[in-house]
This record gives structure tokens, sequence and C-alpha cells, in this order.
């Protein structure tokens, strides 16, 4: 596995140098929230590096406006070195220390890890469960937890997806710590609070900063184009339906005592369903704009990563789309184990993926609106 | 038709007569990396409207810009392009936003406050991009790292351009290639030995091949070839295209002293954003084309960001070491200025002090300079244009100087801005006029071309 040197010298002081350049210019000032930010964090201390860094959305667009882009000897490439630092900022905060080299910029650790993950799962599944139950037909409430039980799932996801949520929250604390203005705004009570906070969520939920200030951002090129927030949009959303459909399964089985699965119309069907093709059309999309972009704004160190964790959350939606056709199918217990091994792998690299760019985004809005 | 340059004028020309359906052929002598010209490091230009607009509050109305140009450029400006320009520049956000050119709402991130322009989002390299893109759309033939030096006359008329893939012949011909003011030949002829003192700041590619090739086939001029719009810059900026982050800002924070030390101006005279070519324009009387901005440490936290670090050092002796001012000169200067600070009748804003008794005085801002470690900014003249191209009607036909017009062959932009400041400026012009012009010269070149064809079909 790569490994990560929080403190790797040269791109925080890269960082710095072009943002002081940006905050002579100003010329990108009305492109996304970055530039506002960089005047008044013009100290540019590290921790002002790792907001601004969080606060970028990755548009592009900001290099194709450039006047100092390479070729120019100013070699201004900001979407670059914001990149770059975001990816450096997750290694800084992130929780436990020890687990810090998970964060792995080629993604090949990761995509290993979980690809072991899933294989190791269903293999327990296979050797665990007999195969007349593995490979029969299942039908009715409980059927699938007569393959893998219902305390073995529950208490997996609960165990995987609860010290994700821990490791990312104590990161997220720390980086909110960290990039507390030197002094307070003054005369900030609960109303200038909640409508920050409104506003951050906003912000957050339309992905207002990747839309290249208007027009659009740099997806493939120097054109502007609402491609990529559109599929991260699709995923996002999909993920999000795919949660409420899973809460309120969860719902019906212990408040309702109806266990899983659901018919084809109810609504954890139907919002897994809808969530589960938005996720697949948003990674399918997201790849297929990575394969085209250019590469000059992206972070080469860290692309690895990114498409790694589409491929993975891509398994996850498709793994339950499968499932869900097939369940009534002699496939249903293999797919099942698939499905959950992915699901699985997912919680497990949550705090050491890209995965943990939400939070960590959704901290430095605030923060901005805060200011 | 032929156009030549790849800035805002050559690509609105270009735009505007293909759109006309005219076939179009466009030369950039610069790489594609470069094309824009030096439209790429503007951000805003100058548009009149009766009423506020999404990008631009108040109103700011044709009146108001006539008298806004007669009075910068001391009446010179020309009655009929001053018209043209005054009725036209209104179209230009419409226009623009069809083309694909994105302009900035005033509450998208900070803007100065400006009624009379409106800003590019994301500044001129955008919009240059955007416009190519438009014109590629449009069918336009855009052929970057092709300079045209020459061009091939047929008594009124210009038959073909000689240019870096050859001669090109065309039926009408737009010249939008900018000024000469890159071109340190041209310069040193007007300003000798000074001319290797300054910078430029915009493109090392507007040489002003084609302007000089006119002027001496007998194009009337406009203008003053001796006349540059200068800026104060970093003395250390690069020798073109540093673009607006090399200006030096924080003259009235401190004193600006030449080489042997010594003050020529007052530095607190002028705060307003004007102050820029107004040192632009003093320095380059100053020996070597030189001056330094020298702070104590409280003026450098007051500053304005700057490009560069400063030079600094402890004590007014080292930094002039440091520096290379002369030492004794500088010594010198400081406790005269020091001792003749006096505060206003608030001491605690600095805008109010000033000196008593000293020449040439410092009228506002004038704190003694006692904090250290002392810092200083070395400074030059940035190049940014010249008041100086080729005369032209409001038709933008190029002018001959014993009268009358060329037939087919146009110019727009900084070429012929001239005619409207021959001396003078204010602020978004520049582009105003590209885009005005350059609209104007694509579709006169049209009707010229369609004129020669039919010519062509009688004969
Ligand atoms: C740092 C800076 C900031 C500025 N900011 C502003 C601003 O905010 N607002 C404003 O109104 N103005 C501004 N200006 C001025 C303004 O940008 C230019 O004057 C204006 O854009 C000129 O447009 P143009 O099309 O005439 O020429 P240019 O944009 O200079 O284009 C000339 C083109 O011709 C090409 N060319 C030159 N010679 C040849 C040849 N022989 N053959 C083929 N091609 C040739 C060049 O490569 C170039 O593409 C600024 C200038 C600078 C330097």
């Amino acid at each position: 596995m790569g490994s990560v040197d929080p403190d790797k010298p040269g791109v925080a002081a890269e960082t710095r140098r072009q943002l002081a350049i940006c905050n002579i210019c100003n010329y990108c000032n009305g492109l996304c929230a970055v530039f506002g930010a960089a005047e008044r964090r013009h100290r540019l201390t590290d921790s002002d590096l790792d907001q601004l860094a969080n606060l970028c959305h990755h548009c592009r667009s900001c290099l194709y406006d450039c006047q100092y882009a390479p070729a120019h000897a100013f070699a201004v490439n900001l979407p670059r070195a914001l990149a770059r630092q975001r990816w450096q900022s997750y290694a800084r905060y992130a929780w436990p220390r020890a687990l810090v080299g998970a964060l792995d910029g080629s993604g090949l650790g990761p995509g290993l890890l979980a690809a072991a993950v899933v294989l190791a799962f269903t293999l327990a599944v296979v050797l665990a469960v007999p195969a007349a139950t593995l490979f029969g037909v299942h039908t009715g409430p409980g059927a699938f937890y007569r393959v893998v039980p219902f305390g073995v799932m529950s208490a997996g996801a609960m165990l995987s997806l609860g010290f994700a949520l821990l490791a990312i929250g104590i990161g997220v604390r720390r980086f909110w710590q960290a990039t507390a203005p030197a002094q307070r705004a003054v005369g900030q009570g609960g109303r200038g609070t909640a409508a920050a906070v409104g506003r951050a969520v906003l912000d957050l939920l339309t992905l207002k900063n990747q839309s290249g200030g208007g027009p659009g951002c740099a997806d493939r090129d120097h054109r502007p184009s609402r491609l990529r927030r559109r599929f991260h949009h699709a995923l996002f959303y999909g993920f999000l339906l795919c949660l409420a459909a899973t809460t309120v399964a969860a719902g019906r089985h212990h408040l309702l005592g109806q266990p899983a699965p659901y018919p084809l119309l109810s609504a954890p069907v139907l919002l897994g369903t809808a969530g589960g093709i938005g996720m697949v059309i948003g990674c399918l999309g997201l790849l297929w704009l990575r394969r085209r972009e250019d590469p000059a704004p992206t972070d080469p160190a860290s692309r690895g990563a990114d498409v790694a964790l589409t491929w993975l959350l891509l398994a996850v939606a498709a793994t339950g789309l499968a499932l869900l056709a097939l369940r009534g199918t002699a496939a249903m217990g293999l797919l099942l184990a698939v499905h959950l091994g992915t699901v699985l792998a997912l919680f497990v690299l949550l705090p050491y993926t890209k995965m943990v760019h939400g939070a960590y985004r959704a901290a430095a809005l605030l923060r901005d609106a805060l200011q | 038709m032929l156009v030549v340059g790849g800035g805002a004028a050559a690509l609105a020309a270009a735009i505007d007569a293909a759109a006309a359906g005219a076939a179009v052929r466009l030369l950039d002598a610069a790489p594609p990396a470069l094309l824009g010209g030096n439209t790429r490091h503007s951000r805003n230009f100058r548009y009149t409207h009766d009423a506020p607009t999404r990008w631009t509050p108040d109103a700011y109305t044709a009146e108001e810009l006539r008298a806004d140009l007669l009075r910068a450029s001391g009446g010179a400006a020309a009655p009929a392009l001053l018209s043209a320009l005054a009725q036209r520049s209104g179209e230009l956000p419409g226009w623009l936003g069809a083309q694909g050119v994105a302009l900035q709402r005033p509450a998208q991130g900070p803007l100065p406050y400006s009624r009379k322009t409106a800003f590019f989002l994301g500044g001129g390299t955008a919009a240059v991009r955007a416009l190519a893109d438009r014109a590629l759309a449009l069918g336009v033939e855009v052929t970057p790292s092709c300079g045209a030096h020459a061009l091939v006359r047929d008594g009124r008329r210009v038959t073909a351009a000689v240019t870096a893939l050859g001669t090109l012949s065309a039926g009408a011909f737009v010249l939008a290639c900018g000024g000469a003011h890159a071109d340190p030949v041209w310069l040193a002829r007007h300003w000798g030995q000074a001319a290797a003192g300054f910078v430029n700041r915009g493109t090392p590619h507007v040489r002003g091949e084609l302007l000089h090739w006119l002027l001496a086939a007998g194009a009337a001029s406009a203008g003053d070839p001796a006349g540059l719009y200068l800026v104060a810059v970093d003395g250390r900026s690069p020798a073109a295209d540093g673009g607006i982050v090399t200006r030096i800002r924080g003259m009235p924070l401190g004193l600006v002293v030449d080489r042997d030390g010594r003050r020529r101006h007052d530095e607190g005279a002028d705060t307003a954003s004007t102050r820029y070519s107004r040192w632009g324009q003093r320095l380059a009387a100053y020996p070597a084309q030189t001056a330094w901005l020298v702070l104590d440490a409280a003026g450098l936290r007051a500053a304005p960001a700057a490009l560069y670090p400063p030079i600094q050092a402890a004590s007014i002796d080292a930094l002039a070491a440091a520096a290379g001012i002369d030492a004794a000169g500088l010594a010198a200067t400081l406790p005269g200025y020091n001792a003749s600070a006096r505060p206003g009748t608030d001491p605690d804003a600095a805008a109010g002090w000033h000196t008593a008794g000293l020449d040439p005085p410092k009228s506002a801002h004038a704190r003694p300079l006692v904090e250290p470690p002392f810092a200083a900014y070395p400074m030059r003249p940035g190049v940014t244009f010249a008041h100086h191209g080729i005369a032209v009607d409001a038709r933008t036909r190029v002018a001959w100087a014993d009268g009358g017009h060329l037939d087919n062959t146009f110019a727009a932009g900084m070429i012929m801005a001239a005619n409207l400041i021959p001396r003078g400026y204010v602020s978004g012009l520049a582009v105003s006029i590209s885009l005005v012009f350059g609209r104007i010269a694509g579709k006169e070149a049209v009707q010229a071309a369609g004129r020669i064809g039919a010519d062509h079909g009688s004969h």
C-alpha cells in the first residue's frame, strides 16, 4: 500500500504560492467560494490552505480562465494544487493515526482491500451456509435471513458503519478545530448561525460551487458543461435514497415486525430501486467523464483513489439491483452474499477513501458560511 | 476574408463576419496557448446603459461616456468614432452573452463598485476562449502561430497578406493585430535608452509589423508614437505577459526614491487607482527607469499584497545596500522626511498625516518611517499599450495620408484606438473599443468582399 506523508514538504508551499497570486489577481472571484475565502484568509496558514482546499469542488474552470496557467512562468494550476492539498488534508486529520497509510492515492490498496473483503465475506457465507439453503429458492418474510442471519447482518453493518462514522467524526472535528478563524466573527448568535447553516446545507445539496459561477464547469476540457454536477447529483441523491430505503426497512422490521423482503410496490423497494439506478447512472457517468477529461487540472497522485471509490459504489448499487431482480430465484443466496460484501467493504473503507470528501466539504462550507 | 490578430477585436470581427455568411480565416501570431493577445489579461469593459443591468448598477449614458472620453483625451477623440462607440457599446453585454461569454454579477464575489463597466466572469482569458469557441463553431478557420508581416496592395485595394504560411489572398482584410509596443526596436526609436528599462505587461506578440508596413506604404497615423500607457510594476517582473499581478500599489504608504535615494514626487497626492499610471509615467523619467518604494514595517503591514516579496533589512543602511540604492542619499532623505511628518487633526487617521516644509511634500499618509524591519520594492514602468496606430474613419476603413481610404481593408482594436485616445485613458475602454470596432470592421469587410466578388463577376 502506498503511503501518505501528511506533512509532505512542498505541497502546502506550492498551494500557498499559487493562492497568493490569485489573491492579487482576483479575476476568478465570481467562479466559486474559494477566491473570496482566500482573500479573507490572506495569511494562508496551513489550516487556511486545508479549508480552501476542501471548499474547492474541483470544477476546474479556474485553470482554463487563468492568464498564468502553465506554459506561463507563474505556472498557476489551482485545481491541481488544491486537489493535492485536499488529499493530504484527509491524511492530516484522519483517525486513528495508525490507519493513515490506508489513504492510498493510487487506489490500489483500497481496491485490493475491498476485493478481499467481498471475497472473504462471500466465501464465509458459502462455507457456513449449507448448499441446499444457499442455492434454494426462498420467498416470503425473512427470506434473506435464512441465508445470512439477521443478527450477523445487522451486527456487521453496525460495527463497520459505527467505526467509520466515529473515525470520520473525529477527523472532521480535528479539521473543524484547525480551521477556526483567528478571531471569532462578532455579532453572531442564534439567528446568524442558523442562516449560515441554512446556506451551507443549500450549497452542499445544490453543489452551487460546482457551476463555474453559472455557465458550468470544465468537465472534459475548457468548455462549460453541467455533466459532472448532474452525475454527482445522481450518485449523491441515489445514495441518500438507498439510505432512506434501509432506514424505512429497519423501521418496518423493528417497529412493525415486518422483516424483508418487501413487495415491489413498497417504500423500501421503490426507494432502493430509484436510488440504485441513480447511483449506477452517476457512477457510470463519472467514470466515463474520467476517461475523457483533460488530465491537466487533476491530481495524478489521488486520481486512482477516486476511480477505485467510484467502482466500489457502482458495485454496491449494481449488486443491490441484481439482488432485487433475482431475489425470487436460486441466485439470491450468492447475490446476497456478494452485495453484503460490497456494502461491508464500503463501510470499512469509508474513512480512508475519497468518501470522506463529503464530510470535509460540508464542514468547509459551514465554516465559510459562518465567516 | 482574412482577419489578422487573435484578441477581442479580431474575434469580434471574425464572428460577426462568419455569422453573416462570409468564409473567414483568422491568423494569430501567438501559439494556441496565448490566443487572445492582451485581451487575455483584461478584466472589465466600459459600456453605456440607461438603467441598472444584471451586471452593472445604476446608469451610464452615452452622453456621459462621450464626456468622459473627451475629458480623458483632452478633447482629441475623433468625433465620428466617439459617436459610434457611444452608440454601440451598449450592445456589448447582449452580444457577448449570445456568443457564450459569461459576465459576472456584482453579487457573485467582491467586485469594486463600477457603474461604467461590466466584468468578464473569470476574466479576459475566459472571454477569449468563449469567443474563439464561437468563431470555430461558425466555421472560422483559426490559424495560430502564424504572423502576417506585409500586405500586397494594388492601388486602394489589398489583395493578399504575406504570412509565415506564405502569401494568402482574400477579398477583404481586417487588421486587428494590436499595437507595436512589444517591439523593442520600435520602442527604442521613440524612447531611446529608456526603452530598455520598460517592462511589457502584455503579450510579446504585438510587434506592429502590419502597422509599420501600412505607415510606410502611405497610411495616415493616429496618436503619438511616444505616447505609452505606463503602469508602475515590480522591477523584477517577467519581460512580458506579467499581466495584472505585477503592479506595485502601496506608494501612498511609503516613500518613492530614485537610485540616489532622493524623493521626486508627492506620494500622498493620489490614493485612487489613477496612481498606478501616474507613477508609471513618472518612472519613465527616473534614472535607469527604476525607483524603490520604501516602507517601514507598519507600512508593509498596511500595503496591498504584492507578487514578489519585498527586499527587507533591519536598518535603512542595510536596506539601501540590499536594494542597490545609494546609502548616503537614502540616509539623508529619511531623517528629513521623518522630522517633517505632522499628524492631521486626528493623529490616529493615517490619511491626515502630512509633511511640513518638505520639498516635494507628502500631502497624505505621511507617517514617519521608523519601525524596523524596513522594506523596498523595486519599480519600473510597465507598458500596457501605445497611444499610436492607424487612422481610420467611423467605418474602420484604413485612411491614407494623402486622402481617401483603402477599399477593402479595415482596422480594429488597439491598432486604431489612438483615433479615440491619442492620450489619456479611462478603465475598461480598450476592450470596448476592440469589440465595438471589431464588429463594425467584420461587417464592413463582408460587404467589401461582396462588392469585390460582384466586380470580378462582372468582368
Ligand atoms: C495587464 C493588462 C490588463 C488589461 N486590463 C484591461 C481591462 O481590464 N479592460 C480593458 O478594457 N483593457 C484592458 N487592457 C487592455 C486591453 O486588454 C487591450 O488593449 C485590448 O484587449 C486589445 O485588444 P485587441 O484585440 O486590439 O488586441 P490584442 O488583444 O492585443 O490582440 C492582438 C492580437 O494580434 C496578434 N498579432 C499581433 N501581430 C500580429 C501579426 N503580425 N500577425 C498575426 N497576428 C498578430 C497577437 O498575437 C494578438 O493575438 C489590459 C491590458 C493589459 C496588458
